[in-house]
């Protein structure tokens, strides 16, 4: 049985690890020079369409890339650029009405464009590896992890159970999986997500694949179990010789773990070559734009307006004539839009489909512009939380035990404030307590003790004790404009809800009202009688805006409310925010789990972790060293979009632990890499003042101790 | 898991005491005078009257609930009264035995048949033999037990002339003799549950074949009938097999009407007979083991579950 395992490699040879072999390389621009590592898998002009109800699609058109050994290229792109349909397109795996259209897959030297599903099984797990975006789906949930490992080993090289089980052991062993005989014997419910993706890692390389498909690999994880993944990617390419394929939305993932990228846009190619030029100067306009949408950690872009892209991506039925970015590019002439594009290259192995990018100048100065919104000073405090404490009596069902556990503290005595007119961001992992603060400053969460102030005011506990008037001046921005609207109700009547209850406007005057707010969040007053689902996402999240400014709140409570966006809309987004703000004076409480955009927008930030508040303070005491630990390790976790960057990497092992394990002590003591001794764990914290400003610290490690060993994450040595 | 199943049983139990109290007070409840029932509309009062003492009817109805429960769990369930006074243990026992030959062969049909069927319309979705089953089950769900009953007599016995419209068995009639009586109304009762578990199988096994895991396994490099069989069909026949488990309790209700329309001597037939001789120890009796099978293909269906998914399994 196992001399027959030999016998499914594919070519007669090509399977081994030698990088020798250069499979049929130099063909066209993006392959290797002799000498060089083999090209593992090449893309030319590859077309790949779909058949709906509706019409045929054409999803990508005319890609070419290719990836070599021990290289990882990058392919980035907003939603509905294609970029998963050409990950699993080149592959040959699509959904039955997809089709390969047009050009060529070449892997290892070999033209898979039309092979047969039986002769691509016999590559899928054994030459090619795919870890997917969701790892807690991508695993069957009724067979134990090490089984689900195994059965790779066990078809493409004919082990038996106990081989392979033993050989998905050690191979989970060698991704630094704690325990993987324990782990292997759990099924994938009993794992958190980062455990999962480690799992599924490891059942792609099992057989040492040449090509390890990545379609968004750490999307679904938390920034520091992120960081721990990407860690792990990053060595995976030398310790294992392959090429790795990787898919993101993240531009700043991407310049952490990448050589070469690939920019798409509505399923072509606008840009690819070496990571570090592209980043270093970027040629085609949406590049440029899109690295000017994100968030920098730098202290003297804080608070200014982003680029953002205006618009959507076209339908791909109805493609625009010419370049297919055009409608939205800031460089467009009339020549973009009449004259198809072909790339060309612009630097040795870096190509552009613009036809203007020789006046990358221009658009540098261009993209620059930008308004700044700076925060008002001395202004009074408008919302404050004073020891605030939300305790749960453990769960105590029919099936659980839940007797002899501790309450669940998900708000551990949090206090902090706002002044009027400025952002407090609020940052941590899941499960920091940061929903259960909002909702308890809402009062739809009645707090076990402490209190929510409004102007010094002590406010009703619950939101059913509060007047009209005070529910008036708190209002909330939620996470999923899709859900949080009503599918049925048209825009204007959205706005005019909060119009209705809190003024006493009149038809007339509402009406007129809504238009001026429709104006103001920048949406055309044509979309006054529209529905939810006539609009994109981010004009959703522009209506969820309007409505609650529609009410003139002091206080604007933002949950997470670019999360499910794209970059390019987030940017547009939150220039839109910072502009009401500076207008109307509302102070916001702003809840992410994106550093940079917390950074980028508050004036004051809380760090939390498991319901306490482990630092407070402004912005720029807050990101400067010393740090809270806690502070320190998220801040080393994020990737940051410029590639020269050197990052400190501080990484976190395990995951959150449960509210209820935490009795006393320091809540992050059980992870924290600078952990002292037992004080951490047995005595809470003291809250440590930074001298100069008003930030605290509460940690049991003196400032000076701290700034002595700490360094910003983010310095640029290049 | 043990602890689980005892704590199941446990509910079961409490279960079927409450529904002993409705049973037996809705029994109280029905119109007329049990004694005039049995001596006849035109008995002497006196005779009546001591007929109430004899019975116990003259005593408060909790007592009388308790005696009657306090009897029953002892296994002495009564005199009919419909049937000259003849014990009424026996006769249920005898006719709960030929209502499970006709519920079991019911079984077989409609478990794997509505398997298959929803396998085979799942496999091939969209295609012009999903849509005949799909619509196919679809009416059968909708369409009672006596017009189903009605249609396969009319076509199978009176056209054809294959199979007996009447299922009237005897006690000495051996398994061979019987069977050709028992197709017809087996059929019948297993319709309705046939639609239900093709519909399921196939809307479960959808969702597997078109899951991320199932993705996975392919990448994996597995054949389609190995990514089938080793995930498919795990994940997507667990919602089956509860729902096979809690069909026992529906078919109960089927066999009164199926029972009666091919004149089964069975369980629900006499129940129908009870409840038109108002012969409320027989109706009483019928009706709470009736509810037992009921609550217990429930609880099987529970326990099949929690024992098929780990989820549940390991909490």
């Amino acid at each position: 049985m196992t001399d027959r395992a030999n016998m499914t490699d594919i070519g007669e040879g090509t399977g081994g690890g030698t990088g020798a072999r250069a499979g049929g390389d130099g063909a066209a621009g993006l392959g290797g020079k002799p000498g060089e590592r083999e090209t593992i898998i090449r893309i030319d002009k590859l077309s790949i369409g779909y058949e709906t109800e509706s019409g045929y699609v054409k999803s990508v058109r005319g890609v070419s890339l290719g990836v070599r050994r021990r290289e990882s290229f990058g392919l980035v792109g907003e939603s509905g650029s294609g970029k998963s349909t050409l990950a699993l397109g080149s592959i040959r795996y699509l959904a039955a009405n997809g089709r390969v259209t047009g050009g060529s897959i070449n892997f290892m030297g070999r033209d898979i464009t039309t092979l047969g599903r039986a002769q691509m099984s016999k590559l899928w797990g054994r030459h090619i590896g795919m870890v997917y975006q969701n790892p807690s789906l991508a695993l069957n949930p009724s067979i134990k992890i090490g089984r689900q490992i195994a059965e790779s080993a066990q078809i493409h090289q004919g082990l038996d159970k106990k081989a392979s089980f033993r050989k998905a052991v050690e191979t989970m062993g060698r991704v630094s999986m704690p325990d993987p005989e324990y782990v292997a014997g759990l099924y994938p419910h009993q794992l958190s997500g980062g455990m999962l993706q480690r799992c599924v890692i490891t059942m792609a390389l099992l057989n040492t694949p040449s090509l390890l498909v990545m379609d968004e690999p750490t999307t679904a994880l938390d920034v520091t179990t992120q960081a721990v993944v990407l860690d792990l990617v990053a060595s995976l390419k030398k310790d294992y010789d392959s090429a790795v394929f990787y898919i993101t939305h993240d531009l700043a993932v991407v310049a952490r773990i990448c050589d070469s990228i690939g920019v798409m846009y509505a399923g072509e190619l606008m840009e690819s070559g070496p990571a570090a030029e592209i980043f270093r100067a970027p040629r085609h306009p949406y590049t440029l734009s899109l690295l000017n949408s994100i968030p920098k950690f730098e202290e003297e872009g804080r608070k200014k307006s982003l680029r953002g892209i205006d618009g959507m991506i076209p339908s791909l039925r109805e493609l625009p004539r010419g370049c297919v970015f055009s409608p939205r590019c800031f460089m467009a002439v009339d020549e973009c839009r009449l004259r198809a594009i072909e790339m060309e290259e612009t630097a040795p192995g870096h190509l552009t489909a613009c036809h203007r990018w020789r006046l990358a100048e221009e658009m540098e100065r261009e993209i620059r512009k930008g308004k700044s919104y700076p925060a008002p000073e001395g202004t009074p405090v408008s919302l404050s939380v004073d020891k605030l404490s939300k305790h749960y009596a453990p769960v105590r069902g029919a099936l659980r035990r839940g007797a002899g556990k501790s309450l669940i503290k998900a708000l551990n005595s949090v206090t902090l404030s706002v002044p009027k007119g400025c952002t407090l961001g609020v940052v941590g992992e899941s499960g920091c307590g940061k929903t259960t603060l909002l909702r308890s400053i809402t009062g739809l969460l009645e707090p076990t003790s402490g209190e929510v102030a409004l102007d010094s005011q002590g406010l009703p506990a619950s939101v059913g004790g509060r007047p009209r008037s005070l529910l008036r001046r708190i209002q909330m921005v939620f996470q999923n404009p899709d859900a949080s609207l009503n599918p049925n109700q048209t825009v204007a009547k959205c706005i005019e809800r909060p119009l209705k209850i809190f003024s006493d406007l009149s038809r007339a005057g509402r009406r007129e009202k809504i238009l001026e707010i429709l104006e103001s969040v920048n949406l055309p007053s044509a979309y006054y009688n529209r529905l939810p689902g006539e609009l994109s996402g981010g004009e959703l999240q522009r209506v969820g805006i309007a409505r609650a400014f529609a009410a003139e709140p002091d206080v604007i409570l933002l949950d997470e409310p670019l999360s499910a966006l794209d970059v390019s809309v987030q940017a547009t987004l939150v220039n839109l925010l910072l502009e009401l703000q500076v207008k109307n004076q509302p102070s916001y409480l702003f809840i992410s789990h994106d550093l940079a955009a917390v950074h980028h927008i508050s004036d004051l930030i809380a760090v939390m972790y498991l319901g306490r508040v482990v630092e407070f303070g402004k912005s720029e005491a807050v990101f400067k060293p010393p740090f809270h630990p806690y502070t320190e390790a998220l801040l080393s976790a994020v990737p940051n979009p410029d590639p020269d960057a050197e990052q400190v990497s501080v990484r976190l092992e395990g995951s959150v632990p449960s509210p209820s394990s935490v009795v006393a002590g320091c809540a992050f003591h059980s992870r924290c890499p600078r952990v002292r001794g037992p004080e951490c764990s047995d005595v809470s914290p003291p809250a440590r003042r930074l001298p100069g400003s008003d930030a605290v610290i509460f940690c049991h490690i003196p400032l000076e101790e701290l700034s002595a060993v700490q360094s910003s994450p983010y310095h640029r040595t290049g | 898991m043990l602890k689980y199943c005892l704590k199941r049983l446990g509910f079961v139990l409490l279960t079927l005491l409450l529904s002993s109290m409705v049973i037996f007070f809705a029994t109280q409840i029905l119109p007329g005078d049990v004694a005039q029932l049995i001596l006849g509309r035109f008995a002497r009062p006196e005779a009546v009257a001591a007929l109430r003492e004899e019975l116990g009817l003259n005593e408060p109805v909790v007592v009388q609930y308790l005696k009657w429960l306090f009897n029953f769990v002892q296994g002495d369930w009564g005199l009919s009264l419909s049937t000259n006074n003849s014990p009424v243990a026996p006769l249920v026992w005898g006719r709960l035995k030929n209502s499970a030959i006709l519920g079991a062969l019911a079984f077989i049909i409609y478990v794997p048949g509505g398997i298959l069927l929803g396998l085979w319309a799942a496999l091939r979705r969209n295609k012009p033999v999903d849509h005949v089953i799909s619509v196919g089950s679809l009416s059968l769900i909708g369409l009672p037990e006596f017009v189903t009953g009605v249609i396969l007599i009319a076509v199978f016995s009176l056209e054809l002339n294959w199979l007996p419209p009447s299922s009237s068995i005897s006690p000495s009639d051996g398994l061979y003799r019987m069977l050709p009586k028992l197709i017809l109304p087996a059929v019948t009762a297993a319709l309705v549950s046939l639609a239900y578990i093709t519909r399921m199988t196939r809307a479960s096994t959808v969702e597997a074949l078109y899951s991320d895991y199932v993705r996975t396994a392919y990448l994996k490099g597995l054949s389609p009938r190995q990514v089938l069989f080793r995930h498919v069909l795990r994940n997507a026949l667990m919602p089956t097999v509860t729902v096979a488990a809690i069909s026992i309790g529906w078919l109960m209700g089927g066999l009164v009407v199926t029972e009666s329309l091919f004149s089964y001597p069975g369980l629900g037939r006499l129940l129908l007979f009870a409840i038109q001789r108002r012969d409320l120890p027989l109706i009483q009796a019928t009706t709470l083991l009736m509810t037992a099978i009921f609550c217990l293909s429930n609880m099987l269906a529970d326990v099949l579950y929690a024992y098929l998914n780990p989820r549940i399994r390991y909490q």
